[in-house]
């Protein structure tokens, strides 16, 4: 095996995500542990601005892939295929994003190499062994793969980004692409849960999450909202069940906020809800549960039943 | 037009646990529909309603217990249902790879048009056995799905994936395919007592690797988890002690302290 590592950036709509810049310095680590070379792929879209870009800090080299306007997973499929056989690399890493759930596991499928998702570390020695997590966030699992070639996603947020500089050298790589093979076409992109407020902007945010149990019950936050001269938002639940507009959901699929402070009722903590949530300047979670992950990364904790702690609260200011 | 649908059952922790070897000990572990499966068999089923003639099944790896499970899809109304399981299986650590061979048999053996499942299991939260079984089968398929536009028959399914920070992506799939489906799609209902009492006399089907014409090699795999652990707390939280109205005292005080309320 060649030690050398092969890592796929993400792109959308003529932008590196910040998860390219991470999996280079993780393809990095992976590669100095595996004795080899760090090559990054950046297949469709301005190649030649994302190369670049990608040029950072322990990337050798780096190849473009001119094909297509915008990502397509078909033709991605083809070019990561057609790339790892050309350089045979120990290991393909890429992002967990939902470009990557959209492609990552077909190409691991068609060169049969063994896959593990979603790590929050990666190491090896003699082999890789990957740390993950399980049942909702409440466990890290170790995983071994005894195997060679293998294939590897990464979360966002769980590496540095590699700095910039460096020398990579950059190369184009053509293949010839399969028509025939191509079976599903992006035809736009839309944005949704623009509205009444922005979340984004909002300096208090009380968030609701599955504890609240019932939509009747989002009354009591609303008193507490009101008597507080706050802004509601929630977690993803209560948007998937109507209970609140999609404006409102915080997370990886929703909004982005950094309010001063973030108050978590009834909410978990799971990676796609921080993931929106975790630059609040003061995070304070109220969870029955000692064990939720909200905690993790609150600043204060309330580890009790909301539906005491909340009226009190309310009646704390005169609600 | 046949639609499969995948359906797991998946463990859930209790807010108190203890790790005993390498899993949370079983007493700790309550069993559940995968919440993402639910929105499948939801999005199955309405196809199953909107279409003239539409068959529509589920499928599960599983052991017996799972039966109850699978039995929730029955009663809103899936049609059947396949259970994959034997000696060979229940002994087998199941990667994504595995998974998908599994799956690919059953849907050798059905042919649906199109296969719904989940984006992820809730357990494991792999995320991938959809889109692996759809290259196995050499079927189109779109992951992260949180709006679909077909009706029975048409050829080619118009979706929606849902990215990363309020974007959706329009995307038109060829079918046959795999669609993983994302929560938000659609309301899943509740059985009724009507379903639930019908449920019983549907036929699972139980299938062992045999059957299916697979050897135990399929399950072996290279990848083997070696430990779990309750991650070390980051927390460095603090913790409002007392009762309620001693813990919406103090945290009534650090809001104004922080100057966000009055
Ligand atoms: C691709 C993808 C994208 C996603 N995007 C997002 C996103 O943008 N935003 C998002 O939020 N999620 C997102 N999710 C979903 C995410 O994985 C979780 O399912 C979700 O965040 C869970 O929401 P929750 O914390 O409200 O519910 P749960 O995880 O069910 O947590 C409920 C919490 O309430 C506590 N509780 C229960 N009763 C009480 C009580 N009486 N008092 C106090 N506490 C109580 C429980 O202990 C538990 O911790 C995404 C998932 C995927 C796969």
């Amino acid at each position: 095996m060649s030690g050398d590592v092969l890592a796929v950036a993400d792109y959308r709509r003529g932008e590196l995500r910040d998860v390219s810049f991470e999996l280079l310095t993780a393809g990095r680590e992976l590669a100095d542990d595996l004795g080899g070379e760090l090559h990054v792929a950046v297949i469709a879209g301005d190649v030649d601005g994302f190369a670049e870009e990608l040029t950072r800090e322990g990337v050798d080299t780096i190849h473009t892939v001119a094909e297509g306007e915008e990502f397509n997973h078909d033709v991605y499929v083809q070019a990561v295929t057609a790339l790892f056989d050309e350089l045979s690399p120990s290991a393909l890493v890429a992002p967990n994003s939902v470009n990557g759930l959209d492609y990552v596991p077909a190409v691991a499928t068609r060169l049969e190499l063994p896959l593990t998702t979603d790590a929050v570390g990666l190491s090896y020695d003699d082999s890789l062994e990957v740390t993950r997590e399980m049942y909702g966030s409440k466990v890290e699992t170790t995983v071994a793969v005894d195997a060679e070639p293998f294939a590897v996603s990464i979360r966002g947020g769980e590496w540095e980004a590699a700095a910039p500089g460096g020398d990579a050298t950059v190369e184009s790589f053509s293949f010839d692409l399969d028509e025939d093979a191509v079976g599903s076409r992006v035809t736009g992109f839309e944005e949704v849960g623009g509205g009444d407020v922005d979340i984004g902007d909002a300096e208090f945010l009380v968030s609701v999450g599955r504890g609240i149990e019932e939509e009747e019950n989002i009354e009591l936050i609303e008193e507490l909202v009101e008597a507080t001269d706050a802004t509601m938002s929630s977690s993803r639940p209560i948007v998937d069940n109507g209970w609140l507009p999609k404006n409102r959901q915080v997370g990886q699929s929703g909004k982005q906020v950094t309010p001063d402070v973030y108050l978590a009722i009834g909410i978990s903590g799971a990676v796609q809800h921080v993931a929106g949530m975790k630059g609040s300047d003061t995070i304070v979670a109220v969870n029955t549960d000692p064990n939720a992950p909200i905690f993790d990364i609150a600043d204060y904790g309330i580890v009790g039943d909301l539906f005491d702690v909340v009226p009190a609260l309310i009646e704390e200011f005169g609600g | 037009m046949k639609v499969l649908v995948t359906v797991k059952e998946v463990a859930e922790a209790a807010d108190d646990f203890e790790i005993e070897g390498d899993d949370i000990g079983e007493q700790y572990l309550e069993y559940d529909l995968n919440e993402w499966d639910d929105y499948a068999v939801e999005a199955a089923v309405q196809l199953q309603e909107e279409g003239d003639d539409v068959e529509t099944v589920a499928v599960t790896i599983g052991p017996e217990r799972s039966e109850e499970t699978i039995r929730m899809a029955l009663a809103k109304g899936v049609d059947r249902a396949v259970r994959v399981w034997d000696d060979d299986v229940a002994g087998a650590e199941l990667d994504v790879e595995a998974r998908a061979e599994l799956l690919a048999a059953v849907a050798e053996e059905e042919e649906p048009d199109l296969i719904l499942s989940g984006v992820q299991a809730n357990d494991t939260g792999f995320g991938a056995t959809g889109v692996a079984l759809a290259e196995r089968l050499g079927f189109e398929w779109a992951a992260v799905v949180n709006h679909l536009d077909m009706e029975a028959g048409d050829p080619v399914a118009a979706v929606r994936r849902e990215l990363e920070g309020g974007v959706e992506e329009l995307t038109e799939v060829d079918l046959p395919a795999v669609l993983t489906i994302q929560t938000g799609i659609n309301e899943p209902r509740y059985a009724s007592l009507r379903g639930i009492r019908q449920a019983q006399s549907k036929e699972i089907a139980p299938k062992t690797l045999d059957d299916l014409g697979l050897g135990p090699d399929i399950v072996e795999t290279p990848i083997r988890r070696t430990a779990m652990y309750e991650p070390e707390s980051e927390s460095d939280a603090t913790y409002f002690e007392g009762d309620a109205d001693e813990q919406a005292a103090a945290l009534a005080d650090l809001l104004r302290e922080k100057g966000v309320a009055r």
